[in-house]
């Protein structure tokens, strides 16, 4: 027989069919269980044997997480609802453009086809020392790697750092928090939605988890409300390579006008902090403002009040500035 | 009286000689799968009475057939296909879903096999770039449009990259060069020959839309 590459330490897999079934499972195995969606994140740390499981729980088999629905005039995306799916549906391309052109942008076109949307925000950050699994705070233990003196920092956080240092991968994050979108959450015990952006922990709340969810939960679905359906959107993406890369830092933004002044904004920055920030500052200082070039430089410098670089990452800093700035400005034609 | 005392090789009566290679054999299987499986028997135990709980022994649908193959839960469908079925023209580059050279068609959309448990695509149909070819040996088009362009240089590759178009021509059969080197865009090439490479795909397309 032909060596085999690294197959993965054994575990105990559960194919649920329902999401009440995944949810007993989630809690008869409460401590020692992972959730697999599409699995681009999770098999990485259990190929690698950073992170260890005894019991996985499938939820490829839930049909009841997959879809997206219209309801009250916005969405209701199931939680493992592929990138793909997200990219063509008809509504999400016509009346939440920013939403298909974050989930479009993500890694390459094998992984938008079985990435799920729900993964997507929930997956963990490319920290490189906490993935190549130095014990580090996010691991536990006492020290950040990633903030010494010679460490490899250009990918890291300018914003809110408190011990860790790493930033949220996620693309459709920022745009999700533009849209107002609400993340539902079940457990045996019942359901709960949040706000996308109280979706999403900074270390300065909780060091090793990047989400709210808890053992025992699961997000079923992320609901987009009518509110913001065709919006002034922006959305842009600054990253290394075209294609497979997760973002230096990515921008989103939802814009009401009434004539040329800016009735009601929401803007959110990706991949600066260890959770993606809504830039509620930025909001509150350009609405009622007129939507010029102005506007957008003021928003541009207020946005990066407070930003400090690590020793390579400084560069972030004017990237974010000028994203900003063009996501309150918005593109030639979004203007007109 | 010689004959009687004659070892016969019955089961109840095994010869030394077998014996022994017997638990030669036994032990070099116990060995081998430990070591290229890192697996137990304690986890690999059947709980087929709790809700969700998975068998091992399942059909799959690749190329077409219906394969009955034994798989263990944290099986990937690259190490299903290349080691249980024998198809090793799906490649495994690097195993992380960042190649691209074990692209398989899942239900008609390109996936990366080695980042799929094969567990997953039980009731999905499956094709590799063994099933692209007709049974009596004509080339799919785009595979000719490989052998017209000699578009590969090492052609590690290639398996890949031909899955991705395929996947990609069901979806916009008549694409732009740009739009197929998008479509493409989650395979690599160590050779970097990606203009010839999409050169051969393009005349694949073309072959494809004359088919």
């Amino acid at each position: 027989m032909a060596v085999i590459r690294d197959m993965m330490p054994v575990f105990e897999l559960f194919q649920p069919a329902s999401i009440d079934e995944a949810l007993n499972l989630l809690d008869a195995h409460r401590g020692d269980v992972w959730v697999l969606g599409g699995g681009m994140d999770s098999f990485d740390w259990l190929k690698d044997r950073t992170k260890r499981v005894s019991t996985v729980v499938d939820l490829s088999q839930v049909g009841e997480l997959r879809g997206i629905k219209e309801a009250n005039g916005g969405l209701e995306i199931g939680a493992t609802t592929t990138l793909t799916e997200v990219v063509h549906h008809p509504v999400v391309r016509e009346k939440f453009r920013i939403l298909a052109e974050a989930a479009e942008m993500v890694a390459s076109p094998q992984i938008r086809n079985q990435a799920t949307l729900g993964g997507n925000v929930s997956q963990d950050t490319r920290c490189w020392y906490y993935r190549s699994g130095w014990s580090c705070y996010r691991a536990g233990g006492n020290i950040c790697y990633a903030d010494t003196p010679t460490a490899i920092n250009r990918e890291h956080a300018i914003l809110q750092q408190d011990r860790c240092v790493a930033v949220s991968p996620s693309d459709t994050a920022p745009a999700l928090i533009a849209l107002d979108a609400e993340f539902v959450i079940r457990s045996t015990g019942g359901e709960r939605v949040v706000k996308a952006e109280e979706y999403f922990l900074g270390p300065q709340i909780d060091i090793t988890h990047m989400t709210v969810l808890r053992p025992g939960e699961l997000l079923t679905a992320i609901r987009i409300p009518a509110t913001w359906a065709n919006a002034q959107f922006y959305w842009e993406k600054v990253r290394d390579r075209n294609v497979w890369d997760f973002p230096l830092v990515n921008v989103a933004s939802a814009m009401k006008l009434s004539g040329t002044t800016i009735s009601d904004v929401r803007i959110a920055v990706g991949a600066v902090a260890a959770r993606p920030l809504r830039l509620t500052a930025v909001e509150a200082a350009t609405k009622g403002k007129p939507r010029t070039e102005e506007t957008a430089s003021a928003a541009g410098e207020l946005a990066i009040q407070g930003a400090t670089p690590l020793r390579y990452n400084a560069y972030k800093i004017p990237l974010m500035r000028n994203l900003v700035k063009r996501a309150i400005r918005g593109n030639a034609q979004a203007t007109t | 009286m010689e004959e009687v005392n004659k070892m016969e090789e019955t089961p109840n009566n095994p010869s030394r000689r077998n014996f022994i290679k017997g638990v030669i054999a036994a032990g070099a299987t116990v060995s081998s799968a430990s070591y290229l499986f890192r697996t137990s028997a304690a986890g690999q135990t059947q709980t087929a009475s709790a809700p969700g709980s998975v068998e091992r022994l399942i059909s799959l649908s690749v190329n077409g057939q219906e394969r009955r193959v034994d798989v263990m839960k944290q099986e990937t469908l690259a190490q299903t296909l290349r080691y249980k079925l024998g198809l090793t023209g799906t490649k495994l580059g690097c195993d992380r879903a960042e190649c691209g050279a074990c692209t398989v068609l899942i239900d008609d959309v390109p996936h990366y096999a080695c980042s799929v448990l094969t567990h997953t695509v039980r009731t999905k149909k499956i094709v590799t770039i063994e099933g692209l070819a007709s049974a009596e040996g004509t080339l799919h088009p785009v595979q000719q449009g490989v052998v017209d362009e000699q578009g590969f240089q090492c052609a590690f590759c290639m398996p890949g990259f031909v899955m991705s178009a395929v996947g990609y021509l069901k979806t916009n059969p008549n694409p732009t060069r740009e739009q197929l080197a998008h479509g493409v865009s989650g395979n690599l090439c160590r050779c970097q020959d990606y203009d010839k490479i999409l050169t051969a795909l393009m005349k694949g397309a073309e072959n494809m839309r004359g088919a």
